[in-house]
């Protein structure tokens, strides 16, 4: 199960966060400066996968903004690794070549089209073709 | 074409409803140039909102932009807590779009047991009952994050109703909604479930079926028995998805629904541990999907390695067994890091099954534990944990104290050091390899371990291997005392350690007769001065200077007291500690005796001895029946007393026996007065290893006769103690009470010492749990022999020498039990270090890029769906010759300019106000254009590293690829040069092509 994920750039700025548990304000942002910390520095040829705490955490960085996702230790790291990619192929979709301004003018859809993507800390939706029809239908009734 | 784009995109950004000043606020955060300026600005907006919302008629659509802001305000981590109550009430919304942002709103700001939630109910019943099903959906998204255990089963009727929803979205959530409430609590929803599970399994829509799955994944999990019936309808729909009978649409870079079989798979685990039958069922699905993953991409991967977790967890296949060791290979010799983290994993799980499969991967594993990545070298340091043995025991704790040396988190430091001590007192081949490693475990988180493994260290010194052997014991001993000296001249020890060390020294320091007396108590008040803060340390270290003393005085030495120990002995006697104060003042008490009485009092070796204690304390009879005949009350066990005690004190609130709870306490008092003899148990304060045990025994006098012996000892005890009185805190009483401590304390060690003579060699009472690993070495040495040249000489041109020197250390080992853990640590490092040797020949040189992003790199270039936009930004521009400051290479400098070219595009309003101004350096850090070159520089080194350093302008092009500061430089004459008005377009590469490698 997904505990949480976060959208950080370099400098530690969270973009996006969406908790999948009960978490007390304090303790979301130690944990978003933690996982900043952890990830900021790593070699790109290591791993995307962290120990968090008693979770591990995946990350994948696109340009300068670092998409973590933190989740059971006996989850397939591999997987979870492919799903980031698919929600950024998603936004990418949706925004036509995402770039970070777009995630920080828009994040309110950001959060909109991760809740069709994933809901209460599992992938709900997997296919592209959907997400983007769903949110197209949102779009259409502004 | 590219400039289109780009307009479209800011007109997009501009004209979605947000209003100018939000995007400014936006904008000027992201420019701040300092975390207070930020604060500040965030501050004014608070302040502004606080205002805003509470004014009258407030437009609905002005609201909803007031409520995304208070999420952003949230998100950049300040209290919206004000504005809480204007997202629910926005909930009541008819407007969808209102209503969403409400229910996005509430949902990122509250917990599910949040007093707000109960406001948000009533409208959510509603909303599940809509006839809109977009509506439905947003009202499910919120059911899943704010109902608790006892909001269930007000929404639960609706959800349930929504599982038969035309709509397959709808019907997804409600799935999801119902896993939300199985996991919160699975009582509530558990007939629901079980009626369900069924039905909704066999949805035609694909989505619906994988959210299924969730929640039969944990039904399962809980209880496999009840749903192994339904393995072969998984096997069926695991067997469709891999034959690509899905829609297309669920296709993953080219993988049939991958996240469908993963959670299949997993489902399949469960299903088939420890059920023959429905393995069987399994196996030829299991060999498609294995056959059927495309090993070049990482979702490829990750369905082979749940494939190998599914073959090793069910009842195993030989064949199928044999085709994951074949993958769990490739893992592990390929380059991405990610890949052989894997490899390990499954080679773990592997070897659960097949312990000989670990040989062939012993250069991959040492590869993966010698390397910089910190994850990969836990994963591995577990993995060897798993595969310990007696045989390999040494190599693989002393990997695992060499990386605990290089830990500061202390929580995994704990961790990684109960292992090692779990392994050394497990598979420890001799006492000394045992003795040396837990001092280093002590050397570096000493603090970390409990107490307990420093006492089972002494008393593994003290009683020696348990064996008939006092030459081994007393070498074991010499070898102790040496490597405590040695780890002596460390200046920062854990308390635990000195602890251990002065005891060993007091103990054992003179014991051969390499070291002085006189030199060993200096070393000892070295310790002691170093800790000035640490009671304990200075109680050990006084201990043993007595004891050092009182061996020296035993043999007949006269003992000239350093000045550093007089001093010593002086601030102790002076201390606050009642305790050190005792220790102090018996030492000083020893002086006073003659070699025969410190030598019974003292005796060397004396830690290990049991001390006979004669129960009925003889001598004492003809006391207590004087006392008795004058009167005296005879002595009632504590027990009975407590029982009389207990009995008043339930009915304490009454008048009559609360009297005659008084009745005991006040009659007693001149008994103690009159039997107080103070007796200073000199031997049991100092021996400290042994001292509860000792204590209790000096202590266990069967002071009446009539009591029956059976009765607890404890119990009497505490009576005897109480009798005792307090005179140990009596500063006097060390040497007011001489003659009562010489016959009482005389009377148990002249026992002592006769049982001493007597057992001498047989003091086994409680041998350490290893000896008998120990004992079982011989016959493990060919298991070893073939260990120590698979794990660590496993090379075949090295195989032979290193059985040769393997060999050679388990002779030694059985010739001479006693070899020094040096030469143990000689004889096996050669091995070790000719295997390392051989490592950078066996492995490639690294390559620059993580193996799993190339392939998604060729993937993409080859079937990505998102190729066909990348393709829009080709563009017509060239390169102008009129670059010379833009010192970037190739590709980045074009993303570079395609980003300002999308800020140029627009020209006025927000996108122009965001431009990076030529202020760059200054606000690089802390602000949005610095996120947008921080964008560049990620491009750089990304792309640096796939293009190689392609140098385009002569200054400082290449610390520009290798360093991220000098990239600011270049960013800044690039933004010169774009004021001096030159623009710079090149053929625009595809910008998502890196972002989306």
């Amino acid at each position: 199960m997904i505990r949480f994920i976060l959208l950080q750039n370099r400098q530690g700025k969270t973009r996006l966060a969406k908790y999948y548990i009960p978490l007390e304000d304090s303790e979301k942002h130690k944990l978003e400066y933690e996982v900043h910390r952890l990830v900021v520095n790593r070699d790109p040829k290591f791993t995307n996968f962290v120990e968090f705490r008693t979770h591990k955490v995946i990350y994948r960085r696109y340009a300068g903004l670092f998409f973590s996702m933190c989740v059971d230790i006996t989850d397939n790291e591999l997987v979870y690794l492919e799903s980031i990619h698919l929600f950024v192929e998603i936004l990418d979709h949706f925004f036509s070549n995402v770039c970070e301004l777009d995630l920080v003018f828009n994040f309110h859809k950001v959060y909109l089209i991760l809740d069709e993507f994933i809901l209460a800390g599992e992938l709900q939706e997997t296919s592209k073709k959907a997400i983007i029809e769903r949110m197209a239908e949102l779009e259409r009734q502004e | 074409m590219e400039q289109l784009k780009n307009i479209g995109r800011e007109l997009a950004i501009g004209s979605q409803g947000s209003s100018k000043e939000f995007l400014e606020l936006v904008k000027a955060i992201g420019e701040a140039k300092s975390k207070a300026e930020e604060e500040r600005l965030v501050m004014e907006e608070i302040e502004m909102l606080k205002k805003k919302i509470v004014e009258p008629d407030v437009p609905r659509k002005r609201m909803k932009e007031y409520i995304v802001r208070l999420v952003y305000v949230e998100m950049l981590g300040h209290d919206a807590s004000f504005g809480y109550i204007q997202a629910v009430k926005m909930t009541h919304d008819d407007n969808l779009l209102l209503k969403r942002t409400g229910y996005l709103a509430v949902t990122l700001f509250l917990n599910e047991d949040h007093d707000l939630i109960i406001l948000i109910i009533n409208t959510i019943q509603k909303d599940l009952r809509s006839d809109n099903y977009l509506v439905c959906c947003a009202a499910l998204t919120a059911v899943c994050k704010l109902i608790n255990e006892e909001t269930i089963p007000a929404v639960l009727p609706q959800v349930v109703e929504l599982l038969g929803h035309q709509k397959e979205a709808v019907r997804k959530k409600a799935v999801m909604a119902l896993h939300r409430f199985h996991q919160r609590s699975p009582a509530t929803v558990a007939d629901v479930i079980s009626k369900l599970s069924m039905k909704i399994m066999h949805d035609v829509d694909p989505s619906v079926m994988s959210a299924c799955l969730c929640v039969l994944f944990d039904l399962i999990s809980a209880d496999a028995n009840s749903y192994r019936h339904l393995t072969n309808s998984y096997v069926c729909i695991l067997k469709q998805v891999v034959e690509h009978r899905l829609p297309k649409q669920y296709n993953y870079h080219n993988a049939p629904a991958p996240f469908i079989q993963i959670k299949l798979l997993k489902i399949l685990a469960l299903l088939g541990t420890g059920d023959k039958g429905a393995s069987n069922n399994m196996y030829n699905v299991l060999g498609d999907v294995l056959k059927k993953a495309e090993p070049s991409g990482n979702i490829g991967n990750a369905l082979i390695y749940e494939c190998i977790s599914t073959i090793t967890a069910i009842h195993p296949n030989s064949k199928l067994l044999e085709s994951a060791a074949a993958q769990t290979s490739r893992f592990l010799k390929s380059e991405s890091h990610n890949l052989k983290y894997m490899g390990i994993d499954a080679l773990g799980r592997i070897i659960k099954i097949n312990p000989d499969f670990a040989e062939e991967h012993q250069l991959a594993v040492i590869d993966c534990l010698e390397d910089p990545d910190d994850t990969l070298k836990r994963k591995t340091l577990e993995l060897l944990y798993k595969m310990t043995k007696s045989s390999n025991v040494e190599v693989i704790v002393d990997r695992m104290i060499c990386y605990m040396k290089t830990l500061t988190d202390s929580h995994y430091k704990t961790d990684i050091a109960s292992r090692c001590i779990e392994l050394a007192e497990r598979f420890a081949p001799s006492n000394q390899w045992f003795i040396q490693t837990m001092n280093q475990v002590f050397e570096h988180a000493g603090d970390l371990v409990p107490p307990k493994v420093a006492h089972d260290l002494m008393r593994l010194i003290a009683e020696g291997a348990g064996e008939e052997d006092e030459d081994a014991d007393s070498e074991l001993r010499s070898s102790a005392v040496e490597s405590y000296l040695q780890i002596l001249v460390e200046p920062k020890l854990p308390s635990l350690l000195l602890q251990v060390i002065c005891w060993v020294l007091g103990e054992y320091g003179t014991a051969d007769g390499t070291h002085s007396a006189a030199y060993i108590i200096e070393r000892l008040c070295d310790v002691a001065e170093a800790h000035p803060g640490d009671d304990v340390v200075k109680g050990y270290a006084i201990s043993a200077i007595t004891k050092v003393c009182s061996f020296e005085i035993a043999a007949g030495k006269k003992v000239h007291l350093i000045p550093e120990c007089q001093a010593f002995i002086d601030e102790l006697s002076a201390s606050h500690s009642t305790d050190l104060q005792q220790r102090a003042y018996e030492l000083q008490a020893l002086f006073a005796f003659d070699s025969s009485v410190v030598g019974a009092v003292l005796p060397f070796d004396g830690s290990a001895d049991d001390i006979e204690v004669d129960q009925s304390l003889p001598f004492l009879n003809h006391y207590v029946k004087s006392m008795l005949s004058k009167g005296a009350k005879p002595y009632i066990p504590a027990n009975e007393r407590q029982a009389a005690t207990t009995l008043a004190s339930q009915h304490v609130e009454s008048y009559v026996s609360s009297h005659s709870l008084r009745f005991d306490p006040y009659e007693k008092p001149q008994m103690p007065i009159m039997a107080l003899t103070p007796v200073t148990t000199l031997q049991s304060d100092d021996q400290s290893i042994d001292i509860s045990q000792k204590a209790t025994q000096v202590f266990q006098p069967s002071f009446d006769a009539d009591t029956p012996s059976s009765e607890a000892t404890r119990l009497r005890l505490e009576g005897v103690q109480r009798k005792w009185g307090r005179p140990s805190y009596n500063n006097n009483s060390a040497s007011s009470s001489a003659g009562a401590e010489r016959s009482t304390n005389g009377a148990s060690n002249g026992l002592d010492i006769e049982k001493a003579s007597g057992g001498k060699q047989g003091i086994v009472p409680q041998e350490p749990k290893y000896v008998s690993d120990r004992n079982k070495q011989p016959e493990i040495s060919a298991e070893k022999q073939k260990l120590a040249a698979s794990l660590f000489g496993g090379v075949t041109s090295k195989a032979d020498s290193s059985v040769r020197s393997s060999g050679r250390s388990q002779k030694q080992a059985s010739t001479n039990r006693h070899v020094g853990t040096a030469k143990r640590m000689q004889t096996v490092d050669p091995v070790d270090s000719r295997a390392q040797a051989s490592l950078p020949a066996a492995t490639a040189p690294p390559d620059l890029l993580d193996f799993g992003e190339e392939e998604v790199a060729i993937a993409a270039s080859s079937k990505d769906p998102m190729k066909d936009l990348e393709g829009l930004f080709d563009n017509t521009g060239s390169v102008p010759s009129s670059q010379p400051t833009a010192p970037v290479t190739n590709l980045p400098n074009i993303d570079l300019m395609s980003l300002y070219d999308s800020d140029l595009g627009l020209g006025s309003g927000l996108v122009s106000s965001i431009r990076v101004p030529d202020m760059i350096p200054e606000n690089l850090p802390n602000n949005d254009s610095g996120d947008r070159l921080t964008v560049l520089d990620g491009l750089v080194t990304t792309s640096g590293a796939v293009a190689g350093p392609k140098v385009q302008g002569e200054t400082s092009a290449s610390s520009a690829i290798k360093k991220g500061p000098s990239l600011e430089s270049s960013l800044e004459k690039h933004a010169r040069s774009r004021q001096v008005g030159v623009t710079p377009t090149g053929p625009h590469p595809d910008l998502f092509k890196d972002l989306l490698k």
